[in-house]
């Protein structure tokens, strides 16, 4: 626990990636098998369920730090990070003295959901009295997750592939899906026998970045692959050995949200991955995310549920086939294998082939993105029609190329500070539209999209011109504005302005604007009507 | 005796405000801080150091009435008198007595020692008027001299490693805590100019600090392995440019939180404050036996609500215009 708190020190205290990566080698090559392989788990977001409810959590370090529980939130609200304010707030180390292996720790903790509240109780408040101020933080973020540490998977890839003389494309297939340390060792998990063993194992997604350049650059547009960029869950479909996987770019196995695609565990061949977007669709046509989103969001899948939204996957790339991996043949190969794999006798409704659009210049390209949502999809993509299946976000082979998102203009209406870096900072905003009342309705809450010296100014703003506190909560003063994007709208009785948005953002500050030229709840109506 | 008004903490009996923000007649002035001592007051009342302070600060000369810790002035029947607060030189507290009812007003204090200003006395009262600039149980700082071993030994790690080591400090008040321990043994000890303006008032007060200017005719050959003691606005600035290769750490109480520390960017923060933390805060209070406590400059509606239903004082949360002290002024 000590050594793993240090690497998390030696980690935090850096900006530097060569730096992060020496650190995470260094642990690797001092520590022993287990210790490594749940460092690896904890690096990469593998954790154990969280074994405690948030406010017991709370309830324990409040009476351990003789403070009442609102005096706890508020100090919370400041810190922004359980974990951290927990560590904060405890008193000095009771019990020095002692240490603790990092397996030892995960693994009570992962045994804790069984025990009585009592008993969880015992063991962590027992914790904090051992442990150091560092070791405490480390320990609580064990418990309260969202262990991000200041590396990205990719930085811990890089340390393993130094660490194992091994090839990253290889270290990252093999860290995919939510694999524990409890039932593995560094040999079951890296050695080159065992992969054959692991059948619910997804390859490393390819992933595509915004196209930033004129699309002329990119050549003839006959050398490329054209599809509608849809809006819906980029998912991986495996089949081997008679079992369906369904794994989602998060990389969440979400085989039983979908019980569209059971029945493809015996329809399809064994040793087959097909890369894909779910999302649902009826007549032709995907649905509205919304559609998505409160069907994902059922424990239970009634069938009504099932019948209002229905899903397939569009299926774009193949990247096992016959239980070999092809996803280094250029995707023209790839793409002749998954139309005749998808047009087989056996037909598979729940499956549909990505249709490739063709166009004669990127001008056509260019028109298409545009209208792009009067086509039910938020813009194209762009493969190159002899390029490999990459691993991780890359530029040059693939691009996304989304079309401009639509935009409204909201006041500031509230503010709330944000968490980790932006804690103490009021950097969460809540934007509103005039309605037909002349009040300020919420319309878009937004977080990014600001620099850092707007949001210090805006903050210096806002905490000069409160007009009411409520919790963490401020309401200011209606004077600034601000150009909203976001990519999609739609009607909701869950917000007072009747609409919800879709990834929306600060676009610009428009200074030049004061408040009674802000857009008004009208005006979106209109806009979701025009949409339609 | 005393109310909250909008040009600040106001006597009606003796007409003066203490560390007004608006132009008034007669003013009582805390310490040397920007938000403490303002340009304007027909006259001033202070600890002589910081008379000192705000002769330069303000090019002031004249009207400037100072006071030693424990003489009383009294004005129209109150007996005014000011006491050690620990932040930093010339640093007080103001005591107000009239009619056998005593206030005192904290200004910003510490109650740990940071071996330069006098270290902070408790004062009996009836009401005390506290700030609050780190009143959560959040903050509690660790042992000042424990820190600065930690910086002393970062900065001859960095000078191992062929870095200048670039500490981030106000000019006045922690800067000289910095150089009072730096150990010149370790390298030549530099200082930006804002921090030399200041140890120069301080000299002719009678306190001399290692440190010598960087100017642009500085060689800057000479800036190898050194430590360098700035003003936190130094940081992003181009200024740093001939600093290069460094590393760079800000001291201040705000550094307890890694959000804070991650947020500006820094190799590291080193919690030095010059401000009293949780535990010191309540150690404060309770020393000065006072019945009525007013909380300002920090978290005044969370430690009122602490004293009020915990400690069972008399509390309440003052707000005081321009008086939200926060990160931004560092």
């Amino acid at each position: 626990m000590k050594r793993f708190t240090k690497l998390f020190i030696a980690i935090d205290q850096t900006t530097k990636t060569n730096a992060k990566v020496g650190a995470i080698v260094n642990y690797l090559e001092n520590s022993d098998d287990r210790s490594a392989l749940y460092a690896i788990a904890l690096l990469i977001g593998n954790r154990p369920r969280r074994p405690v409810k948030t406010a017991d959590l709370k309830g324990w370090a409040a009476s351990a730090a003789g403070i009442p529980s609102w005096l706890f939130e508020a100090s919370y609200h400041v810190v922004g990070d359980l974990a951290e304010a927990i560590a904060l707030v405890l008193p000095p180390q009771a019990e020095p003295g002692q240490a603790f292996t990092l397996p030892q720790v995960v693994d009570e903790l992962a045994n804790l959901s069984k025990r009585t509240d009592e008993e969880k109780k015992a063991s962590i408040t027992g914790y904090w009295k051992r442990l150091d101020k560092d070791e405490r933080f480390v320990f609580t973020k064990l418990i309260t997750g969202n262990f991000r540490m200041g590396v990205s998977r990719q930085l811990v890839i890089k340390a393993l592939a130094t660490y194992l003389g091994m090839d990253e494309t290889a270290v990252a297939h093999r860290l995919m899906g939510k694999w524990m340390p409890t039932a593995e060792t560094m040999a079951s998990l890296f050695s080159e026998t065992t992969l054959g063993e692991r059948d619910f194992q997804p390859y490393p997604f390819y992933l595509a970045y915004q196209l930033d350049t004129s699309p002329e650059s990119l050549g003839d547009v006959g050398g490329w692959y054209i599809e509608r960029k849809l809006d819906g869950i980029r998912g991986q479909l495996i089949v081997r050995n008679g079992q369906l996987f369904v794994w989602s770019r998060g990389e969440d196995l979400l085989t039983d949200k979908f019980p569209e695609f059971g029945p493809l565990a015996e329809m399809l061949p064994d040793g087959t991955v097909i890369d894909g977007e779910i999302i649902p669709w009826q007549e032709g046509h995907p649905l509205p995310f919304q559609v998505m989103q409160t069907r994902i969001g059922r424990k239970n899948l009634s069938p009504k549920s099932l019948s209002e939204a229905p899903l397939v996957m569009v299926c774009y790339d193949l990247l096992e086939w016959n239980g070999e991996d092809i996803r280094g043949r250029p995707m023209h190969e790839r793409r002749d294998l998954l139309q005749g794999l998808l047009s087989s006798p056996t037909s598979y409704p729940a499956l549909l082939l990505s249709e490739t659009m063709a166009f004669d210049s990127w001008r056509e390209v260019a028109d298409f993105r545009q209208r792009a949502r009067e086509f039910h999809c938020e813009g194209v993509m762009l493969k190159r029609k002899d390029s490999p299946y990459g691993s991780g976000r890359r530029r040059g082979n693939w691009w996304k190329w989304k079309t401009d998102p639509l935009t409204a203009d909201g006041v500031l209406i509230y503010a709330q500070s944000g968490h980790g870096r932006r804690a103490n900072l009021y950097t969460d905003y809540t934007f509103g539209v005039w309605d037909e009342e002349g009040v300020l309705v919420p319309f878009a809450k937004a977080y990014s999209g600001l620099t850092d010296k707007e949001i210090a100014e805006l903050d210096n703003w806002i905490k000069r011109n409160t007009l009411e506190r409520f919790g963490p909560v401020r309401s200011v003063t209606p004077y600034h504005v601000f150009e909203i994007a976001f990519e999609g709208i739609g009607e909701s009785s869950r917000h007072k302005s009747g609409v919800a948005l879709r990834f929306p953002r600060i676009l610009r500050w428009r200074r030049d604007k004061s408040p009674e030229d802000a857009n008004t709840k009208a005006d979106l109506l209109q806009l979701i009507d025009a949409l339609r | 005796m005393l109310q909250f008004t909008t040009r600040g903490i106001y006597c009606p009996q003796a007409d003066v405000y203490i560390d007004p923000w608006q132009p008034v007649e007669r003013a009582v002035v805390t310490h040397g801080h920007s938000d403490h001592a303002r340009w304007g007051m027909g006259r001033y009342l202070c600890h002589p150091h910081t008379a000192a302070i705000l002769r330069l600060r303000l090019g002031i000369d004249t009207a400037i009435q100072s006071l030693e810790y424990g003489e009383v002035v009294t004005l129209n029947g109150v007996r005014i008198s000011l006491h050690p607060a620990g932040h930093i030189i010339g640093s007080a507290q103001v005591r107000l007595e009239y009619g056998g009812e005593v206030w005192v007003v904290s200004g910003d204090y510490k109650l740990t020692h940071d071996g330069i200003s006098v270290p902070y006395e408790p004062v009996r009262c009836h009401s005390f008027v506290t700030e609050s600039t780190f009143a959560l149980p959040i903050y509690r700082f660790p042992d000042p001299a424990s820190v600065l071993l930690e910086i002393k030994q970062w900065w001859r790690q960095n000078a191992e490693a062929g870095f200048n080591t670039v500490l981030l400090a106000y000019a006045l008040g922690k800067s000289q805590v910095l150089l009072q321990h730096l150990d010149p043994a370790t390298g030549p000890v530099f200082i930006h100019g804002a921090v030399a303006n200041v140890n120069a008032v301080l000299a002719e007060i009678g306190y001399q600090f290692a440190g010598e200017r960087i100017t642009p005719e500085t060689d800057r050959a000479t800036i190898k392995g050194a430590v360098v003691v700035a003003p936190p606005s130094a940081l992003g600035s181009p200024w740093l440019k001939k600093l290069s290769p460094y590393r760079i750490a800000l001291c201040s109480g705000w550094m307890q939180l890694r959000g804070a520390r991650r947020r500006r960017g820094v190799d590291r923060g080193f919690v030095l404050s010059d401000h009293a933390d949780w535990k010191q805060l309540n150690t404060a209070v309770a020393a000065t036996g006072a019945e009525n406590v007013y909380v300002t400059h920090g978290y005044e509606g969370p430690f009122a609500r602490w004293l009020r239903e915990e400690k069972g004082l008399y509390a309440r949360e003052v707000h005081l215009q321009g008086g939200e002290t926060t990160e931004g002024d560092l």
